[in-house]
């Protein structure tokens, strides 16, 4: 087994465009969950209204990619709404079953047949990027540092997705240490409490819905620009319990949690990945156990099996603070 | 994850491509085309390419060259257009063999331009298409007692769903797992070990009980006597679901498969309906086991108990019941049930490993429609959901039905989130 090689992708995976994008998608949710204890299990959604948003913009409206980046934040706000609108008033766990049926809705619009000419169905959409790669301005060809290397497109792409992802936690910084964020979390504690106050819990719910629900879409942004394509089956519910794996590993209510929880989940992977690949390559695993097409299977499973032992073991993640997470129904 | 890793293909396929400088130049010489593959898709099953349909594409009302293509065996046509532009292609729907139609006869004519360089797919969608007048009638009533068919084998399977939450108030992600769970276990007894689907079917109930029985003994027991709070048993329930259905994926395999016997079935007419053997057993199945849940829960102590938990933990505690000897009879009763409704939706659609977790979001409907917690509302909501599941795909198309259901479910918290048999004072 080439130990270097394996050591080699974890890292370039902790700093690739997936951990950036996951890092978007779950600063998201942590605006949601960690702070104000909403359950939003569409988070896919919000990605994949950010990606189509440009995806059917520059490509069914012949537009340029900037119109479709508004397009894709209007889209992810109006999406927003519409959930909170009929859930943010009920208990926790019924907005858990309708976020999570949306995200389906939407998964199952966008590559429906019906409306393939605009989202081009199970196939999705490609090549309608070519406006962010033009104002590349690195020439070179290789970029890095010691083993990990990126070319001049790749490095482009992840300066971009890990600024976006900076800037959203001083974001979330910021608006935490606000009377805004005092509020938010107010409402996680004990929304009666929020509401004896003066506070309009409703109102402050659906912003915070609708901010995270935006940076999530950054995250589809990211996610379609990097890989120049949209693909409707990309958005299935796994994105939104990856996020949430994240969320859990790094610390939720944690500004720093969503970053560190990507950065550490995708080289875990990675790690899982690779090591596995290689002992079936090499026969220290035999086939009639594990052949080549089944790791992609077992790494779902790991990440299943470490969603549910973070939350009955440590559901403060590795840097969260158990008092910060009350995770209990009303 | 294969959806993922094929991402990450596509990734590399698309740097490799972009990246190389030579690749890009030769894609820029293509020029303008449009391209695409006209096929059959069926409610269920494969699509099937449809060969020989002609495409005439026009620009400014008179036909380029080339025009019309025709699809070849594959289905599929490739037009190379003269330049970028506004152009207009009409499927010509008399080439179209008997018996298909587009999906909306209206969108036969499509209007598309053409950037610089541009190969653009165009998909002309092709189903069973809108039937009109009398024929529509006749189609309402079959898809009625589809829907009556699906509806009771959500039922079968929401009952456990909803006396779970109303017991321990747990919202159970993992109950679409149980459903495969017990699919799988049939299919593997009647498959590879050979014994007749109904022997079979009684065995995996029984496994699929048990199996329910210790997963609430070993997992969901403990956690409540840990006090962990109910939020965080839904996410544990969550990453529980991705487990089992990870694993049964790994096991199974990503193919659907059908039972050893009554896979197939010709369809007999009763009375207006046209149903296959099959599904009349299954419609008397789900009803007799359906009142004899009721009756259960109706008539003997434990459904008493039952009932009286779900109703009220504390109260039900302190006149002398045996609250986790109970909550542990329902995990059972859950389990099973929902093995049954698993063997039945694998006899209507073949056992595949995320059949489960496809009818979990409509079982989700059906509880919530018919009341969170109440064992009768799930039932009715469930009927409701089946009934109009099926019921739809004679307004949308058939790949769409269960995006009404789930709206339906979004509408009725807006209007009444405690459901239709529900009391106020479970919703928060």
């Amino acid at each position: 087994m080439d130990f270097g090689l394996i050591i080699r992708n974890a890292l370039r995976a902790a700093f690739g465009d997936f951990a950036a994008v996951y890092a978007l998608a779950a600063i998201g949710l942590n605006m949601h969950f960690g702070y104000t204890g909403l359950l939003n299990f569409g988070q896919a959604a919000f990605l994949a209204l950010g990606a189509y948003g440009i995806g059917v913009t520059v490509t069914y409206l012949g537009l340029s990619l900037w119109v479709g980046i508004a397009v894709g934040i209007a889209a992810a706000v109006l999406f927003a709404l519409l959930l909170g609108i009929p859930t943010l008033r009920l208990r926790a766990d019924y907005l858990a079953i309708v976020t999570i049926a949306a995200s389906e809705i939407v998964r199952f619009l966008v590559r429906s047949v019906t409306l393939s000419d605009y989202t081009g169905g199970s196939f999705g959409l490609s090549n309608f990027a070519d406006q962010f790669y033009a104002l590349n301005p690195l020439d070179g060809t290789q970029y890095g540092i010691g083993p990990i290397q990126y070319t001049g497109r790749q490095t482009w792409v992840l300066l971009v997705a890990w600024s976006l992802v900076a800037l959203m936690t001083l974001l979330t910084y910021t608006l935490m240490h606000s009377p805004w964020g005092r509020v938010l979390k107010s409402i996680r504690e004990d929304e009666d409490a929020a509401r004896s106050l003066g506070k309009n819990v409703f109102v402050y719910k659906m912003q915070s819905l609708v901010l995270g629900g935006v940076i999530g879409a950054l995250g589809g942004f990211m996610l379609a620009i990097s890989i120049q394509s949209v693909q409707p089956d990309t958005y299935s519910t796994a994105i939104t319990f990856f996020a949430y794996a994240i969320l859990i590993l790094g610390g939720t209510a944690r500004v720093f949690g969503p970053v560190i929880g990507s950065m550490l989940f995708w080289s875990l992977l990675s790690l899982t990945d690779n090591v596995l690949r290689q002992a079936v390559n090499a026969g220290y695993i035999p086939p009639s156990i594990l052949d080549g097409t089944q790791i992609g299977q077992v790494r779902l499973m790991l990440v299943g099996l470490g969603i549910m032992l973070l939350m009955i073991f440590r559901p403060q993640g590795i840097f969260g603070d158990r008092e910060e997470i009350a995770l209990d129904a009303r | 994850m294969r959806r993922t890793r094929s991402v990450l293909l596509l990734a590399l396929i698309g740097l490799l491509v972009l990246g190389g400088g030579a690749a890009h130049a030769q894609q820029d010489e293509e020029g303008e085309s449009i391209r695409g593959t006209i096929v059959q898709r069926p409610e269920e099953g494969e699509p099937v390419p449809v060969p020989g349909v002609e495409i005439s594409v026009t620009m400014g009302g008179t036909e380029v060259e080339g025009s019309p293509v025709v699809t070849g065996e594959d289905g599929s046509y490739l037009l190379e257009l003269p330049g970028p532009g506004d152009y207009s292609a009409t499927l010509n729907q008399d080439t179209l063999p008997e018996g298909v139609q587009l999906t909306n006869p209206d969108r036969a004519t499509l209007e598309f331009s053409l950037r610089p360089n541009q190969s653009r797919p165009l998909l002309f969608p092709l189903g069973e298409g809108r039937e009109r007048g009398s024929q529509f009638v006749a189609r309402a009533v079959q898809l009625f007692a589809e829907g009556i068919k699906f509806g009771l084998i959500i039922a079968i399977t929401s009952v456990g769903l909803s006396l779970i939450f109303g017991t321990t108030g747990l919202v159970n992600f993992a109950h679409g797992e149980l459903v495969t769970f017990g699919a799988i276990i049939a299919w593997t007894i009647n498959v590879l070990l050979g014994i007749p689907l109904v022997p079979a079917g009684i065995i995996a109930m029984l496994v699929g009980g048990i199996s329910g029985y210790l997963l609430d003994r070993g997992l969901w027991s403990p956690l409540r006597k840990r006090g962990t709070g109910l939020i965080a048993m839904l996410v544990i329930s969550i990453g529980l679901s991705l487990l089992l259905r990870s694993a049964f994926n790994f096991q199974f395999g990503g193919r659907t498969r059908p039972f050893a016997q009554y896979a197939v079935q010709r369809a007999v007419d009763v009375g207006p309906f046209q149903l296959a053997p099959k599904d009349i057993l299954s419609i008397l199945l789900s009803v007799a086991v359906l009142v004899g849940v009721a009756l259960v829960l109706q008539r003997t102590r434990i459904g008493k108990a039952m009932r009286a938990v779900a109703d009220n933990n504390d109260l039900a505690e302190s006149s002398g019941i045996d609250v986790e000897r109970v909550i542990g009879f329902v995990w059972f009763f859950g389990a099973a049930l929902a093995t049954l409704g698993g063997i039945l939706l694998g006899l209507a659609e073949q056992v595949s490993f995320q059949m489960g977790f496809q009818l979990l979001l409509l079982m989700f409907a059906g509880v919530t429609l018919g009341g969170l917690g109440t064992a009768y509302g799930a039932l009715l909501g469930s009927l409701v959901v089946g009934l109009f599941v099926q019921l739809s795909t004679l307004v949308v198309s058939p790949e769409l039905k269960n995006v009404g259901a789930l709206l339906i479910l979004i509408l009725i918290l807006l209007v009444r989130p405690q459901g239709i048999l529900g009391s106020r004072e479970r919703v928060g």
